[in-house]
């Protein structure tokens, strides 16, 4: 049971790096984001691009980091997978979201075209890639006893570390800066924001930005964990929505009690249920949150 | 007999394009005349699929029996099956409708996806209740001795086609009564349609269960038709995706548009396959499938951006005294 708890810390983790931008992207841009697990998708895969493509092309040499599966190579390539899908969902908001916006469209042929956005990029990557599983490196990957009777491996506690650190940057970021500050304004009431000269076309640009980095890291952390494969993302797109519900949508903090929450309980669901359940059990969580707080347990934005 | 062959193979093609037609129907009824955001199509489908499967197919046998598990088998005759079908589709809409449409359009969405997600999940991994990833093979087929077995697609295209033009005409019928006019009065302003004394809840309910029997129609007619299901053809492509392009090229709000929808996305989506398999390189013959994928999720694209409104555009209804 509490190793569970700690698989389910890892799992509640990764979803929070991407229900923080779901939320923020709910809020801000104002749909749902059906294209969101697949960002993830595609930033696992883009550091499978780097790391086992690119930098060996180059003759960079990786040497593995202590005790964790990977080496340097993959700290580097954080950086570019993430910026990357960042600006790719920017991109994608340019080419497509915001032309839609400007048409009068309801939100809700939004949402329709990022289920479109999902099915376009998972059909890219299943070409590019094809349909295998692929691991950032191969090898066993040792267990380390912690106290407690907790069990994980350096990755994982290198999985929570980063998700962490980068939720609390954001956190800072939200908080402090002016940006932040003008994003939660536009979160509150995008009429308000707009009449006190934030720029909001420029603001959603940097949401997406945002919120696209954010979800590229965890799928990269998700295939450290796990293997990158092309369904990854998708698998977790009810499991994210049950954490920005639960979170209240537009609710950064809150996307990140809820990624926990849906995390521990989906791995602890293990002990009695098939593990294919856990997205079935994410569902079922969402649904006892709408019917008892359908704003979320802190309340919307 | 070359022509015999083409017909046979059209008529193949127009079942399969009928059937489609019917759940780009259903979800004009919540789309396009209440504006219900559902994605979980696949939900629908999959249950119609899954019970007419095991109303109309017996308890398997003998040696039969050690590799087929099913929880029920009533062996009943195909009408059975297909009412039954939508019956229990319908009830699967109640149990959806509850909880999620007093809330905001977007968490039915969520809702139904979740539900679809679910459901094949639970026939996948419950084997006991229609034999797991295996699927139900074998199932029955309506009038199969009345003309010989190669000319089977005509028989069941008359079939298709008689469900089609009654589902066509009664939502014709409905969606030009006052009680059509009052669901789309609720997908124009919901709190204007309460404030005029509409009890909105009960319209909704009332338009995702006809909805959805009607899916799940399509669903049995499905299953009949290809006599093998397995939970892996209920995807959130194939099952829900497909046929939201339907309406949408076609003209949501507009059931012309939906069956139009139907027979043009689904010749695409043939005709890029035949396209593509002679196309490109037998290596490649793994990815071919979502090369026509890519080509479904762009045109979705391509018309949001160009004609988000459809081919066809919604029909205008007008009172017959004005």
């Amino acid at each position: 049971m509490v190793e569970l708890v700690g698989y389910g810390l890892v799992l509640g983790s990764i979803l929070t790096l991407g229900a923080v931008g779901l939320t923020l992207i709910y809020g801000i841009v104002r749909f749902a984001n059906f294209g969101h697990g697949d960002l993830m998708t595609l930033g696992a895969y883009l550091a499978l691009l780097l790391t086992v493509r690119i930098f060996p092309a180059l003759g960079v040499l990786d040497r593995r980091l202590g005790s964790l599966s990977f080496g340097w190579v993959m700290l580097v390539s954080f950086v570019p997978a993430t910026l990357v899908t960042g600006l790719v969902a920017a991109g994608t908001d340019r080419l497509i979201y915001r032309r839609m916006r400007r048409l009068g469209v309801s939100p809700v042929m939004l949402a329709m075209a990022s289920l479109a956005m999902a099915f376009i990029l998972r059909s890219l990557i299943y070409i590019l890639w094809g349909p295998d599983f692929h691991f950032y490196t191969p090898g066993l990957r040792p267990m380390l006893m912690l106290p407690l009777g907790l069990k994980l491996r350096p990755d994982q506690i290198f999985i929570i570390v980063t998700s962490w650190v980068l939720v609390i940057a954001l956190y800072v970021f939200l908080q402090r800066t002016k940006m932040g500050k003008a994003l939660r304004a536009m979160a509150d009431n995008p009429d308000l924001a707009r009449i006190t000269g934030i720029p909001t076309e420029q603001m959603t640009t940097w949401t997406w930005i945002i919120g696209g980095g954010m979800a590229a890291a965890g799928g990269i952390l998700l295939g450290i964990d796990s293997q990158v494969r092309p369904e990854m993302g998708w698998i977790l797109l009810l499991p994210l929505f049950a954490a920005v519900i639960l979170g209240g949508i537009g609710n950064a903090y809150g996307a990140l009690v809820g990624g926990l929450v849906i995390g521990v309980v989906q791995q602890v669901s293990t002990q009695w249920l098939m593990p294919a359940y856990k997205p079935a059990v994410a569902f079922a969580v969402l649904i006892l949150i709408l019917l008892f707080r359908p704003r979320g347990i802190f309340g919307g934005s | 007999m070359e022509i015999i062959r083409i017909l046979h193979f059209l008529a193949g093609f127009a079942v399969m394009a009928s059937i489609y037609a019917i759940f780009a129907l259903g979800l004009n009824v919540h789309w396009g005349y209440t504006g219900l955001f559902n994605i979980g199509i696949a939900g629908f489908f999959a249950v119609g699929a899954y019970v007419s499967a095991l109303v109309t197919s017996p308890l398997p046998t003998g040696v039969r029996a050690d590799y087929v598990q099913q929880a029920i088998g009533l062996n009943l005759p195909f009408p059975v099956g297909v009412i039954a079908a939508g019956l229990i589709s319908g009830l699967l809409a109640i149990v959806i409708g509850i909880p999620t449409l007093r809330l905001r359009e977007d968490y039915l969405a969520i809702a139904t996806i979740g539900i679809a997600e679910t459901i094949r999940r639970v026939f996948n991994n419950e084997r006991w209740l229609a034999n797991g990833p295996q699927g139900m093979v074998g199932l029955a087929q309506p009038l199969a001795d009345l003309l010989p077995r190669r000319y089977y697609n005509f028989v069941y295209l008359a079939i298709v086609l008689a469900v089609l033009v009654v589902v066509y005409m009664a939502l014709e019928r409905g969606i030009r009564s006052p009680w059509g006019r009052v669901l789309r009065a609720i997908r124009e302003d919901e709190v204007v349609a309460e404030a005029a004394g509409k009890d909105v809840f009960r319209f909704k309910m009332q338009s995702l269960v006809l909805g959805a029997v009607i899916m799940g129609l399509g669903g049995a007619l499905y299953a009949h038709s290809v006599r093998a299901i397995q939970p892996s053809v209920f995807t959130p492509l194939f099952g829900t995706f497909i046929i939201w392009v339907m309406l949408i090229l076609g003209g949501s709000g507009n059931n012309k548009g939906a069956v139009a929808g139907a027979f043009i996305v689904w010749g695409i989506w043939s005709g890029t396959g035949y396209f593509i398999d002679r196309v490109i390189p037998v290596a490649w013959a793994a990815r071919a499938p979502f090369i026509r994928l890519l080509v479904i999720g762009l045109l979705l694209v391509g018309i949001l951006l160009t004609r988000p409104q459809g081919i066809l555009g919604e029909e205008k209804q007008v009172s017959r005294m004005m």
